[in-house]
């Protein structure tokens, strides 16, 4: 575990990027989009199909969450990572086309490690399950995409200070197999 | 015979789908706790400590502990001298759930066929089990289960000839494998013995019982001591992130079974375990 603190804010500098190691301990500011399975499953068909994306996700920070209701006067329920396995089909293409981070919880597939080795990105895990604590650093939320898709639509998140944990740095690392060898 | 009225079971199905979502057990909220002082892994304390905080905003707001609020799952315990009056069990059960996880701010996760995915948005239909028992007692458990454990389960027909040492390697094999998945510290339910589904039921009941209690059968309550050291020797830790708190606990019911067979089922439960339970 690194010492100091290390903030980051969005968009991420590429030299900061190359910098962070596998289980550095990091809070985001910025702008985030949240996407999950059937989102992906919906930008990957506007790619193949060869038409405009609902939204520039190049440098862009991808959280694999569906939120809670809002209450009111809140911007959001309570949010956290989902299994990031299961958008492994899914995440060469959009890292192909310009994604670099992705926020989840979870192991990732030797081709996902691979895209952001080339791609100079890296895997961020949250902590799984501590969404009630995790909404408290959303400032505001904003449905940008596939409204209908209730939960599972894209929305555009300001957050500060959210936590999270360097899964698989830009040179491959990958903690989940690291943490194994006690 | 004693008589209860649909509504009462609506309203009562209402309130436990918020509180179980909202309010972490105290069981699990002291093993987390305690964890927390004895995990070695200084990013794996950090871990335990945010999910304590976590769990305690979430009691505090009544805000849910997790986004995943999960596939809403019932067991009713109900007295064969007890009458339901005014409306059907089922419906009653199901308005309940939709009454809640609306009230409660809490997200629809079902969809309403398992290859169309059209969402339900109200949580419905639950998953519910009934018991039927001696007396007129009236007594149900919400247990809202989110699927990024439930997919880590696995259930499987061992030879006889496997015993004990095949159960053992086919837990661990599960838990292995489910690694970060589940949201871990996990609790490993397990169910040995009678059919294919009994065993697969036993596994998710083996759940509900509070972390820190052990088996009545000595002879289970013994490898579930021994099973609890060999998942947390796994190295899989909080979050998955390494560290040796791995689980809070191995919990096996077991049941008779078939001279040819030996069905175990394995359901993984997250760090949070939800369940809330009331009687009428």
């Amino acid at each position: 575990m690194n010492e100091k603190r290390i903030e980051l804010t969005t968009p991420l500098d590429n030299n900061i990027v190359k910098e962070l190691k596998t289980g550095d301990m990091v809070y985001i500011s910025g702008t985030i989009y949240t996407a999950r399975d059937a989102a992906h499953k919906r930008v990957c068909e506007l790619i193949d199909s060869g038409e405009e994306m609902p939204f520039d996700f190049s440098g862009a920070i991808i959280f694999y969450a569906g939120p809670c209701p809002a209450k009111p006067g809140r911007p959001i329920g309570s949010v956290g990572p989902t299994t990031s396995g299961r958008m492994d089909l899914y995440s060469p293409k959009l890292i192909e086309k310009g994604l670099r981070f992705m926020i989840g919880k979870g192991l990732r597939s030797k081709e996902v490690v691979d895209a952001i080795v080339n791609n100079s990105g890296l895997y961020f895990a949250a902590i799984g399950g501590a969404a009630a604590l995790m909404a408290k650093c959303v400032v505001s939320a904003e449905v940008i995409a596939f409204e209908e898709l209730g939960t599972e639509a894209v929305r555009r998140l300001v957050v500060k200070d959210m936590p999270a944990i360097v899964a698989i740095d830009s040179r491959g690392n990958d903690i989940y197999k690291q943490g194994r060898k006690l | 015979m004693r008589e209860i009225k649909a509504n009462q079971i609506t309203e009562l199905v209402e309130k436990l789908c918020i509180e179980a979502n909202c309010v972490i057990t105290e069981d699990i909220r002291t093993c987390l706790g305690s964890c927390m002082k004895s995990e070695s892994s200084p990013l794996g304390r950090e871990i335990l400590g945010t999910l304590v905080e976590n769990a305690d905003i979430a009691a505090n707001e009544m805000s849910p502990i997790c986004q995943d609020t999960g596939m809403t799952v019932v067991f009713v315990t109900m007295g064969q001298d007890l009458k339901i009056e005014d409306g059907y069990i089922e419906d009653a059960i199901n308005e309940g759930v939709r009454r809640g996880y609306e009230k409660g701010y809490l997200r629809k996760s079902v969809v309403n066929d398992p290859l169309e995915r059209v969402n339900t948005k109200d949580n419905t239909p639950a998953v519910i089990h009934y018991d039927i028992v001696p007396g007129e007692e009236f007594h149900i458990i919400v247990a809202p289960k989110g699927f990024g454990s439930e997919n880590m389960s696995q259930l499987k027909m061992l030879k006889p000839s496997q015993g004990v040492q095949g159960v053992k390697d086919f837990i661990l094999k599960t838990v292995e494998e489910a690694g970060p998945n589940p949201c871990p510290p996990i609790i490993v339910g397990v169910g040995i013995g009678g059919t294919m589904e009994k065993s697969a039921i036993l596994s998710k009941k083996a759940l509900l019982r509070a972390v820190g209690t052990h088996s009545e059968k000595p002879h289970l309550a013994e490898l579930e001591a021994e099973l609890l050291e060999a998942v947390n020797a796994l190295g899989i830790g909080p979050a998955g992130l390494g560290g040796e708190t791995t689980a809070l606990g191995v919990h096996i019911l077991s049941y008779p079974t078939h001279i040819a067979g030996l069905p175990v089922s394995v359901n993984i439960g997250c760090h949070a375990t939800r369940h809330a339970e009331g009687t009428l």
